[in-house]
C-alpha cells in the first residue's frame, strides 16, 4: 500500500501545517477515502518531529512549573470519559454488537462528515442548518467510542463461572467503509519495545497490518479505523507480537486468531 | 484451551528481554493523568519541558510567549490526555508536533487550526531519556550538515517560520515546485537516517 505520487509533495506540506484554502480542502477530501495517504501523512508527522530536536536553548524558567501546577490544580478531572453506565454490560454478546455497531456506524458519520463539509462550503445557509445535527452526531459518536476505549471504563466479560480469564480480542469491521474496531481484554503484558500486532487475513493474499495495541495495567486494549486498503474482505483476523515499531508481516507465531461469527 | 494458555505464556517469556521501559513509563503516566493524578503531570513536565520550550522558543524567539506556548500545550494534555494515541509515536514526539504548530499559530497570530486529536503520527524514536534524545538530535543535525544550504533553508522556513510553499518560493525566488521538492526531499532524507 503507498501514497498517491500526485499528492506526495501536498502531504508533506499538509504535515507541516503549512498547506492552505483549496489545496487544503481538496487533500483533506482525498484523505477522508485513502487510508495509504493518511498513512503517509502519520508518517511525515513523525518526520517532523525529528526536526523539533535540532533545537536547543536554555530551560523554561522555574516559575513555568509552578504555574502550570497551579493551573492543573485549578482543573480537576472532569469524568467526561467515565460516564459509562456500570449497569449496562457492554461486554456481553449482544451488548458487544450492539455497541460496535453503533460506534462503526457513528465513525462513519464521522468520515461522511468530512467530505460533507467540503460540499457544503458553496451553501453557508444549508451547512450552518446541519452543522449543529452534524456536532450533535459527532459528539454522541465520541461518547460511544470513548466508553468503548476509555482506560478506565468498567469492562466485564462473562464467562462460564470455572473459566479462568482467558485473552480475548473481539474485531468488528465493515468492509464496505474499510471500518474496524477491536477490543481485547485480559491481554498478557508485554515485553520491553514489543507491540501486539492485529492482522486482517484476507481471502487471498499476505495478512494486511491492521494497527498495533498495547494493552493497559488490565489488560485492556483498542485499535480505531486503523489505515487499511479499501475494501478488503476478510477471512479472519489474528494477532502476533512485532517490535513496537510495527511489522508489515507477522514475524513470529499468531497468538490468537478468529474468523467471522 | 489450556495448550493455548501455555503456549501464550511461553511466547511472551520467549520475547521477554531486558531493556528499558522509557516509552512504556510514558503510558503509565498518561494513564495517570486520565485519573486525574497531578503527580503524573509533573513527571511528565520535568522529562519534556526543556524540548517543547526550546522548540516554542526557537519558533517565537521570545521567552515569555515560549512560556505561554508550553503551558497550553501541557494543559491540552491534561484535559484531553485521550488525544494521546500510544500506538502511534511516542510522546515526546507528539508533544513536540502540538508545540511547534502552536508556536506557529502564535506566531502568526491566528487560531489554532488543528484540534490535538487530530494530530497523529507514526511510531518515532524513543524520546522519553535525556541519551536517547541526545543521540537522535546528534543524528538529526548530521543529516542537516549535509543537506544542501537551499534544501535546509527551505526546510527551515516551513518547519520554524511556518511558511507557506509560495511564500517560501516568493523570498527565495525559486519555482514553486522547486521548493516543494526540496522539502519533500530533506524530510525523507531525516526519515532514511533514523530508519537505517
Amino acid at each position: 500500500m503507498s501514497a498517491h505520487e500526485q499528492y506526495a509533495d501536498d502531504l508533506v506540506l499538509y504535515a507541516l501545517d503549512a498547506l492552505r484554502g483549496e489545496e487544503r480542502a481538496r487533500l483533506d477530501e482525498h484523505l477522508a477515502t485513502c487510508p495509504a495517504c493518511r498513512l503517509e501523512l502519520e508518517q511525515l508527522r513523525g518526520d517532523t518531529a525529528l526536526l523539533a530536536l535540532s533545537a536547543t536553548g536554555p530551560r523554561p524558567p522555574q516559575r513555568a512549573r509552578q504555574r502550570l501546577l497551579d493551573a492543573v490544580a485549578r482543573e480537576p478531572r472532569l469524568p467526561s470519559v467515565a460516564k459509562a453506565s456500570p449497569r449496562r454490560s457492554w461486554w456481553g454478546a449482544l451488548g458487544w454488537a450492539a455497541a460496535a455497531a453503533v460506534a462503526i456506524f457513528a465513525l462513519s458519520l464521522w468520515r461522511e462528515n468530512a467530505a460533507l463539509k467540503a460540499e457544503l462550503r458553496q451553501d453557508l445557509l444549508a451547512w450552518r442548518a446541519s452543522a449543529s445535527q452534524q456536532e450533535l452526531e459527532l459528539g454522541q459518536a465520541r461518547d460511544v467510542v470513548a466508553t468503548l476505549t476509555a482506560s478506565d471504563a468498567m469492562r466485564v466479560t462473562l464467562v462460564s463461572a470455572k473459566t479462568p480469564p482467558q485473552p480475548q480480542g473481539k474485531a468488528f469491521y465493515l468492509r464496505n467503509r474499510s471500518s474496524l474496531v477491536f477490543l481485547a481484554n485480559n491481554m498478557p503484558p508485554l515485553p520491553p519495545q514489543k507491540a501486539y500486532e492485529l492482522w486482517l487475513i484476507p481471502t487471498t493474499g499476505a495478512p494486511i497490518p491492521a494497527g498495533l495495541f498495547k494493552p493497559d495495567e488490565r489488560g485492556s486494549a483498542s485499535v480505531v479505523n486503523p489505515p487499511l486498503p479499501a475494501g478488503a474482505e476478510a477471512k479472519a483476523f489474528a494477532i502476533t507480537v512485532e517490535n513496537e515499531a510495527g511489522s508489515p508481516a507477522p514475524t513470529t507465531p499468531i497468538l490468537m486468531m478468529g474468523t467471522g461469527e | 484451551m489450556r495448550d493455548f494458555a501455555y503456549f501464550f505464556k511461553k511466547e511472551i517469556e520467549r520475547l521477554s528481554s531486558p531493556q528499558p521501559q522509557g516509552i512504556s513509563a510514558d503510558l503509565a503516566l498518561v494513564t495517570g493523568l486520565k485519573s486525574g493524578d497531578q503527580g503524573a503531570m509533573a513527571v511528565l513536565y520535568d522529562r519534556y519541558s526543556s524540548l517543547l520550550y526550546a522548540v516554542a522558543l526557537r519558533v517565537l524567539g521570545d521567552t515569555g510567549a515560549a512560556e505561554d506556548v508550553l503551558q497550553e500545550v501541557f494543559l491540552q494534555l491534561w484535559r484531553k490526555p485521550t488525544a494521546f494515541d500510544a500506538a502511534r509515536g511516542s510522546l515526546g514526539s507528539w508533544l513536540s508536533v502540538i508545540t511547534r504548530n502552536r508556536a506557529i499559530d502564535s506566531l502568526r497570530k491566528r487560531r489554532p487550526e488543528t484540534d490535538i486529536e487530530d494530530v497523529i503520527l507514526s511510531v518515532s524514536p524513543d524520546l522519553t531519556g535525556n541519551v536517547e534524545r541526545a543521540s537522535a538530535a546528534e543524528k538529526v543535525r548530521g543529516v542537516m550538515g549535509t543537506m544542501a544550504p537551499a534544501q535546509r533553508t527551505a526546510l527551515e522556513m516551513a518547519y520554524w517560520e511556518g511558511m507557506s510553499h509560495s511564500e517560501i518560493a516568493d523570498k527565495t525566488g525559486e519555482p514553486l515546485g522547486t521548493v516543494k521538492t526540496r522539502i519533500r526531499a530533506g524530510l525523507i532524507a531525516l526519515r532514511r537516517a533514523f530508519q537505517g
